[in-house]
Formats: structure tokens, C-alpha cells, sequence
């Protein structure tokens, strides 16, 4: 077993230009340096409000984006234009919406084999359809369904059609991109317990992007916190949901709903004022500060770095609470 | 609460949301059954003309054009007739078939089947220069037929290539390509075409002689150059804006983060996905180049004569209007049904595969 990570991103950035009025171009600031790891079989999970920037850290580190800078290693090779493709095999997606990420007009059994068929792995049709029923028995699906079209699906079932296809070229590492926000809460659970059952059974490791923080505590080893196209929080899953240090973070886990009525009343709510600044006009500094109210004068000059509080935990923050 | 029954749940208030229990009832075991049946695995093209052949009036226009198209097939093998043949008996040229009204024979003709002559009954009657009408009018409605037909083809090609470039490339490409469409889209397009049909008429002329195509005529030929050179920006525009939209869907970035080239996206994701709009908008295509056609014809540039078509028969038969009425009512009458099926098909076929009107 070698001692470096499975996926190492190093300094990610994907900017994307946006066009103001019909003179000035902006750029947009979706992922800011982002650095981080993930081991062989673990589980990162990758938290933030909407349209910080958690799908396209995925989808950049997938170079599904070309992005702005950076590197990616996988396996301590770097990923580049040239060798995604031979990659490709070993890092895949699982997206949000089950009803736009499946084909209309393909059947469970085509969508499922068309990484078979893209990367050549058979030899015959009934290695072909064996290999596809075995999938979709992997994932929990009924075999004498291959024939139909994704619409005759419903949203769990249809959610698991696309873990199956994430999963036919053995992969050793899946982005999960918020893959049970579209689906109801029982449904949720069982997709879930699928994701774990595969992590057990094949050691795939998972960067888990979701905003149900609840969810991505159980499912995660580490969790990474982003705020504005910045990690500002990354530590065990736990450590962070029982001692967040950044203030942000804080706040985050005092949002999650409580089961208990009476705790959830004792407990103080920390409620941000003010709204996300726009990434187009990102403020100078850190870029909570405009929201934050432990920010001082510091806080406006440069953008702090993320400082090891304690054994694997970091947080980007002068003013560490806790 | 053993004694339990419905009637011990307090009645539903007006305004709220609780469920009436009153108004439900155990499900029978046959109605438990019927929810494992399940239902039989369709496919979207499947459905589509499953719900085709529902509309009433598709059915009925699919119906007219079939018998029309089996018409124009088989007629000129049954009618002893040529659209551009002289009416003769034994050799010598009938003067008297002139004009004649449906369904009766010269004095000629008459004198040759009292002798025992077989003579085919002139259906429609005969033109000005004693022709089978009838014949002239099925060839007429052949030529508009494929006119409309090869038009549309050279359209859907066209513009389906230039959509799907400028569609999938985006970017400057898109904007470079989309800007000679809307050239060409700013042109007054009748003005175009008869610009167009009478200089093509005389370059093609030349060049044409002594081909294959040169038996179509040059006037045919340069038909389905202005509807190719004209009337694909439509098709592009709507191939482009098609393409915009399923690019974006996800299954496309799925396909690519399997590794997918881009040919195969094209193929197996965007195309499948657009082929129900093109083949609707291709089908409403047709009625609109045989209009175009009908109408370049009526005012003389349109298919050469002796070679007949549906508007220069409707605008020969002007001259003599008053005295044979019917040599006008059955070129537009071909025109109208041909055209008027094509839209009610073209109508059906978007109602039924349109994902936007389904259901």
C-alpha cells in the first residue's frame, strides 16, 4: 500500500468569465483554491450553502471544467488533458437529478452498458448483458426491468439506474454530487445505505457533496466546509459537527433541526446577518467577514489561510471560537 | 378502541386539510392485484404514434396522402396516356378531342369504339391540345409531390448540419454561423426566390446539359437549389436551439465523464433527443415548399413544359376559365388536399411527440 492519497487537489481554481453588460467581463470566482485529499476508501464530505461552489469543485476535479489552475493527483499521478480519458475508468459522478441525468430515450440496460461499450469491456453480447444484470443487482434493482426507459423509473429507482452506471467501469473513487437532495427523506436513507453497502463491499472512496449536513455526517469520515469557492473549515466528520471553530461553521450547525422541541428551543441559533456576498464583487479579505461578527480590521487585508487547530482539523479563520 | 369505524373519526372540517376517512374504503383484493400488473414497456416512438393514430384527422390525412401518393404511382401504368401525348387513333391525330369534359370521347374516338376499338375514358378530359387531362394533372401533382419532398430533404440537410455545428460548437463558431443565418433570414424570401429561379434557369442551363439531371429539367433542378439555398436557416435555427437546451442536460456530462468522444454524444445523446422536433417541423416543411412551387408555377417559373405541374395546370386553365371551369377546380383541388394533408399530418405528428403538449 503506497503512503500517498488516492485523490490529492492541490490549489484548484475554476474561474468563469461572465459577461456584465456588453464591455466589461467578470470573472466569477466559483472555486478559489481549494486543497484537499481523500484516501483510499474514505469518505470526504463536501458542505455549504447553494452556490458556493461544492458541484463545481466536483465536476472541475472530474475535468469535466477545464480548470483555471492547479493540479489533481489521482494515485500520485497527475491528471492532465492528455491521460483523463485513461482515468475516466477510475473516477466517476453520480449527479443531483436523477430525472435530467438519465438519457429519455435510452434503455436502463443501454444507459447502464454505455460505459461498457465506450471503454470496450467485453467481449461478447451476453458478457455485455451479464455484466449490466450484475450491476443492477448490485445496486439493488430488478434485472427484469432492463428493457425499459428511464421514465418508467421512479426518482430512487432511477437515482440507483446512475449509481450503476457510475459503478460498471470499476471505479475507485465516485463524486457524489448532492445525489439524495432530489429524492424524499425514505427514500434518502435507502440510497444511502446503498452508497455504504458499495463503499463496505467494493473500498470506493466518496466525495460527498450534499448540504444536509446530518447526512453527511453519517455518511463521511472528514467533512470539508466551503464558503464562496474557499474551504474554511476541514476536520473528522465529527470533531466538526460537535467543535466547529469557524464562525461560519457554527452557524451552520446550529441551523440543523433538532428532533427534541425542548433542546431545540434551549439551544442558541446563531442567525447570520445579511446575505451571501455576490462571487462576482467578492469582498477583500476573508469572505465572511461582511457576515461574521467576531471580523475585525485583520480580517480586511488578507485572506487567512487554513491553520491546523488541532490533529487533522484546519480552519481558515483569525478569530478561531471555541 | 376496538368497536372502531369510520364514523367515530369527527367530520372533516371546511377549511382543513385532514383527510376525510368517511370517504375511503378497503381495497379489494382484485384491486390489489391490479396494481402489480404492470404496465407494458413502451418507447417514446411507440407511444408517439400510438397517440398518432388516435388524432382523427392525422389518421384521415395519412390516409388522403397515401391514396394520392398510390395515385401517382400506379396511374401511369393503368392510363394509356402520356402527359405530353396528342390524343391519336389508328395513327392519325384527333383534332376533334379537344377540350373534351370528363368522361366522354370525340367524335373520332366514338367511331373507332363502334368499331370495336378499346379506348380508355378520359377521366378529367382532355386539355387545349387534346391531352388526358387526368394524366397531366397526376403527373402535375408527381412533380409537386417531389419537389416538396426533395426540398424539404435538401432543408433538413442543411440545416441540420449547420444547426448542429453552431449548436454544439457555441462560442464564436456559433455566433459567426448564427449571423449568416440571419442574413439570409432578413432576405424578402419571395423576392429571392424569383430572383433566383430565373437567373439559376439560365446558369444551370448550360452546365446541366448532357447529365443525368438534365432529364429532370433545369427548371426542377433550380427549385431545389433556392429551397436549399433559402429556406434552411428555419431548420438550422430550430436544430441549433434544440441542441442549446439538451446540451445543458446532464446525461450529456454523464456521457462525458464516461470518457464519451464527442461524435458519440452527438449521436446516441443529442440527436435521439431533437429527431422528434426536426421530423415534425420536416414534415411541416413539405406543404410549405409545394405551396412555394404551386406558386412559382402559376406565374411561369416553375417546371418546364411540356412537363406539368399542379400550378401551371391551375394557371393555364385561367385563360379559358368561363368555358371549362373544371380544368381549374382539379389542379387546386390536388393542391389543397395535398397540402392540407401534409399540415394536419404535420399538426398530429407534433401534438403526438411533442414533449411539451404530451398529455
Amino acid at each position: 500500500m503506497s503512503n500517498h492519497p488516492l485523490v490529492d487537489v492541490r490549489h484548484l481554481k475554476q474561474y468563469f468569465t461572465v459577461k456584465s453588460d456588453m464591455l466589461t467581463k467578470l470573472q466569477l470566482k466559483a472555486v478559489d483554491d481549494v486543497s484537499f485529499t481523500i484516501n483510499q476508501g474514505e469518505t470526504l464530505g463536501l458542505v455549504g450553502e447553494s452556490g458556493c461552489g461544492k458541484t463545481t469543485v466536483g465536476r472541475t476535479l472530474l475535468r469535466l471544467y477545464k480548470p483555471t489552475a492547479g493540479e489533481v493527483y489521482f494515485d500520485g499521478n497527475l491528471i492532465t488533458d492528455d491521460n483523463i480519458n485513461h482515468y475516466r475508468k477510475d473516477m466517476q459522478i453520480v449527479f443531483q437529478d436523477p430525472y435530467s441525468s438519465l438519457n429519455p430515450r435510452m434503455t436502463m440496460a443501454d444507459i447502464v452498458g454505455e460505459p461498457l461499450d465506450i471503454h470496450g469491456l467485453y467481449k461478447t453480447k451476453a458478457e455485455r448483458r451479464d455484466k449490466i444484470a450484475e450491476l443492477v443487482q448490485l445496486v439493488g434493482l430488478n434485472s427484469d426491468h432492463m428493457r425499459r426507459y428511464a421514465h418508467e423509473f421512479s426518482g430512487g429507482q432511477r437515482q440507483r439506474i446512475g449509481i450503476a452506471r457510475a459503478l460498471a467501469v470499476n471505479p475507485r473513487f465516485i463524486v457524489c454530487d448532492e445525489p439524495v437532495s432530489a429524492l424524499d427523506v425514505s427514500i434518502q436513507a435507502q440510497i444511502i445505505n446503498t452508497f455504504e453497502e458499495l463503499q463496505a463491499k467494493l473500498g470506493i472512496a466518496y466525495l460527498f457533496i450534499a448540504h444536509d449536513l446530518l447526512v453527511v455526517q453519517h455518511m463521511s469520515q472528514r467533512i470539508a466546509v466551503m464558503y464562496l469557492g474557499k474551504i474554511v473549515e476541514i476536520g473528522p466528520a465529527d470533531e466538526i459537527i460537535e467543535h466547529p471553530v469557524h464562525p461560519y461553521t457554527q452557524s451552520l450547525i446550529s441551523a440543523i433541526p433538532l428532533p427534541d422541541p425542548n433542546a431545540a428551543r434551549k439551544r442558541h441559533r446563531i442567525i447570520l446577518q445579511g446575505d451571501v456576498p455576490s462571487p462576482l464583487h467578492m469582498p477583500e479579505g476573508c469572505p465572511f467577514r461582511s457576515r461574521c461578527r467576531y471580523a475585525t480590521e485583520e480580517c480586511a487585508k488578507v485572506c487567512p489561510t487554513l491553520e491546523e487547530v488541532s490533529s487533522g482539523h484546519q480552519v481558515a479563520c483569525y478569530h478561531p471560537q471555541g | 378502541m376496538s368497536n372502531y369505524s369510520a364514523d367515530m373519526i369527527p367530520k372533516k372540517r371546511l377549511l382543513s386539510l385532514q383527510l376525510d376517512a368517511a370517504k375511503f374504503e378497503r381495497a379489494s383484493d382484485a384491486e390489489k392485484e391490479q396494481h402489480d400488473v404492470m404496465r407494458e414497456s413502451t418507447t417514446f416512438f411507440k407511444d408517439g404514434m400510438r397517440k398518432l393514430f388516435k388524432n382523427p384527422l392525422a389518421v384521415i390525412s395519412l390516409v388522403v396522402l397515401l391514396l394520392i401518393i398510390v395515385t401517382i404511382v400506379i396511374a401511369p401504368m393503368i392510363v394509356p396516356y402520356k402527359y405530353s401525348e396528342m390524343i391519336t387513333i389508328n395513327g392519325k391525330r384527333d383534332r376533334s378531342a379537344k377540350n373534351l369534359p370528363p368522361f366522354t370521347y370525340s367524335q373520332m374516338e366514338l367511331k373507332a369504339i363502334e368499331e370495336g376499338q378499346e379506348i380508355f375514358p378520359h377521366i378529367f378530359g382532355t386539355d387545349e391540345l387534346s391531352r388526358d387531362y387526368f394524366i397531366r394533372v397526376v403527373y402535375g401533382a408527381r412533380v409537386s409531390l417531389s419537389v416538396g419532398f426533395f426540398a424539404s430533404l435538401i432543408v433538413l440537410i442543411i440545416g441540420l448540419l449547420f444547426g448542429s455545428i453552431a449548436g454544439y460548437a457555441g462560442g464564436k463558431v456559433d455566433l459567426v454561423l448564427m449571423r449568416i443565418v440571419d442574413v439570409i433570414y432578413s432576405l424578402p424570401d419571395t423576392l429571392m426566390v424569383i430572383l433566383l429561379s430565373v437567373v439559376l434557369d439560365q446558369v444551370l442551363g448550360q452546365s446541366l446539359q448532357g447529365t443525368v439531371l438534365a432529364s429532370l429539367g433545369t427548371n426542377m433542378i433550380s427549385l431545389f437549389v433556392v429551397f436549399g439555398l433559402l429556406y434552411w436557416v428555419g431548420m438550422a435555427r430550430l436544430v441549433r436551439g434544440q441542441i442549446l437546451s439538451i446540451k445543458t442536460n446532464e446525461y450529456v456530462l454523464a456521457a462525458r465523464a464516461m470518457g464519451a468522444k464527442s461524435g458519440r454524444i452527438i449521436r446516441k445523446h443529442i440527436l435521439p433527443n431533437c429527431m422528434s422536433v426536426i421530423i415534425i417541423s420536416t414534415a411541416l416543411q413539405i406543404p410549405s415548399a409545394i405551396f412555394t412551387e404551386s406558386f412559382l408555377s402559376f406565374i411561369g417559373l416553375g417546371v418546364q413544359a411540356p412537363m406539368p405541374s399542379l400550378g401551371s395546370l391551375a394557371n393555364a386553365s385561367r385563360q379559358a376559365l368561363q368555358a371549362y371551369p373544371y380544368k381549374l377546380v382539379f389542379p387546386a383541388l390536388g393542391i389543397c388536399l395535398i397540402v392540407l394533408s401534409f399540415n394536419l399530418l404535420g399538426d398530429g405528428l407534433r401534438d403526438a411527440f411533442d414533449p411539451k403538449l404530451r398529455r
